[in-house]
């Protein structure tokens, strides 16, 4: 079964590699909602200092949402959704197997550059590793919960904003903990709660979501 | 008479869409009557007979309107997340009638509390939004609300839009109690609990007896409007019924 799942990931992987669109574009989006948001706040460097961390949340959490609407609907269209449907392995897993693949291209690469533009925002050096480490920890949990939003919305029309508008709300509690742990490493006040809780709501997602996705998946193709 | 009630004696009776409506049709006009009678009760209670604050002054009496509000909008996801099961594990048919009809009652009980609250914040606080842990996560609710409304209207076909909204909703429902334990938790990191409350035994039976009554009003109000728009919704199903096979004699 192992070797399923691997191969999955490796598919997918490949998939966003080499065909056009996929890899790479969220980072750019990342980078666009970040570059705008000093026009929107005023270049001034001790504000954006201040709420740097809180911009680059933002920029990984709709990067991470836009990104989404497609990662059922293209082997839904081709089919191979439903040879998913008939592999042996549970559907949960295979879910959760795409989930990674789709986390390794788009919330790893955010995480990475997150603090190249963290530097962009004034950011201290602190706040540059403590977003990267937030990034990295919270990040599965986005695509994941993610995950269930692409499922329920596959094959609609209008999924691409229907999407977000299910996810963001359920994406609160990872916002609060990714920026409370932030906000308590940058300051030197102990985070071991905060990083706790937002591992603790990563983990309940890695078990969580794959199943509410594929319950939905089934549903929504049956 | 709302889906949780029901045992499943009279789950598999009420199967039958028919005689749902008959009974519904029956039960109506009583509830109804009720219903107008408590909220009568209730709002005379609320404006003449509680009495003001002696700090508040005469806008607590918003309370006896956002409290069971506030209350309802909680009572609604679980109604919602009832009839969820029903429809994912029961395959009740009914069941994706009752969580069609309680999602817009709720979203309006929910805004109710959303207006009410900051309609009461505006002279209690001196701000209409206060991003206080309560307010928020109510928000939330109602986002979630308006979520699960919105993907039901994305979908043409109802047996596939009733699975997935069940399961949004389950999902929901586990994910409503964290979102408002990180509210809460975030809220308090930033400013210790200073805002007015109204939980606890503080609370004065000149004003709790009027709370009662229109808590109990409204979720009356509630049964009573769940249980029109779920005979509504059987007949507008039936109609689309009725169309589709038309439309198929007619090829």
């Amino acid at each position: 079964m192992t070797s399923a799942l691997l191969a999955l990931i490796r598919r997918d992987f490949r998939l966003a590699v080499r065909s056009g669109g996929g890899f790479g574009l969220p980072l750019v989006f990342f980078l666009s909602v970040v570059a705008v948001m000093p026009f929107a706040v005023g270049p001034d460097l001790a504000l954006l200092g201040r709420i740097g961390a809180a911009i680059l949340w933002i920029g990984a959490l709709l990067s991470t949402l836009i990104g989404l609407d497609r990662l059922f609907g293209a082997d839904a269209e081709d089919g191979s959704l439903d040879l998913l449907f008939a592999a042996p392995a549970p559907l949960a897993l295979l879910v959760l197997a795409k989930a990674l693949a789709h986390w390794v291209v788009t919330g790893l690469p955010l995480a990475a550059i997150a603090p190249l533009l963290g530097l962009m925002l004034n950011l201290p050096p602190a706040a540059l590793a403590a977003v990267a480490l937030t990034l990295l920890i919270g990040t599965p949990a986005l695509t994941l919960l993610g995950t269930i939003g692409a499922a329920l919305t596959v094959g609609l029309r209008r999924g691409g904003l229907l999407l977000p508008v299910l996810v963001l709300p359920m994406t609160v509690p990872v916002l609060i903990f990714a920026v409370s742990a932030t906000n308590a490493l940058i300051a030197g006040e102990p985070a071991g709660a905060s990083l706790s809780l937002l591992l603790a709501v990563t983990m309940a997602a890695f078990v969580l979501a794959p199943l509410a996705a594929a319950a939905a998946l089934r549903s929504a193709l049956s | 008479m709302s889906q949780a009630e029901a045992t499943s004696r009279p789950m598999i009776a009420l199967a039958n869409p028919a005689r749902f409506s008959s009974l519904a049709d029956r039960a109506l006009p009583w509830l109804a009557g009720l219903t107008a009678v408590f909220l009568a009760v209730g709002m005379w209670q609320a404006f003449f007979v509680a009495p003001a604050d002696y700090q508040q002054g005469e806008t607590v009496r918003i309370m006896f309107v956002h409290v069971p509000a506030a209350w309802l909008c909680m009572f609604g996801w679980g109604v919602m997340s009832v009839a969820s099961l029903g429809v994912l594990v029961w395959r009740h048919p009914l069941a994706d009638v009752a969580a069609q009809a309680a999602a817009p009652i709720g979203a309006a009980f929910t805004l109710i509390a959303l207006v009410t609250g900051s309609l009461w914040g505006r002279p209690m606080w001196g701000t209409w939004w206060e991003w206080d842990a309560r307010l928020t996560s109510v928000l939330v609710l109602f986002l979630m609300y308006l979520g699960v409304i919105a993907l039901r209207a994305a979908l043409d076909e109802p047996a596939r839009a009733a699975r997935l909204v069940a399961i949004l909703t389950l999902v929901g429902f586990i994910n409503i109690p964290i979102i408002k334990f990180s509210v809460d938790w975030w809220n308090t990191l930033h400013q210790p609990a200073s805002v007015f409350r109204m939980d606890g035994p503080t609370i004065h039976p000149s004003i709790l007896v009027p709370l009662l009554v229109n808590a109990f009003a409204f979720t009356l109000l509630f049964v009573t409007l769940h249980l029109l728009l779920m005979r509504t919704e059987l007949m507008r199903r039936r109609l689309r019924g009725l169309r589709l096979r038309a439309a198929e004699a007619a090829r």
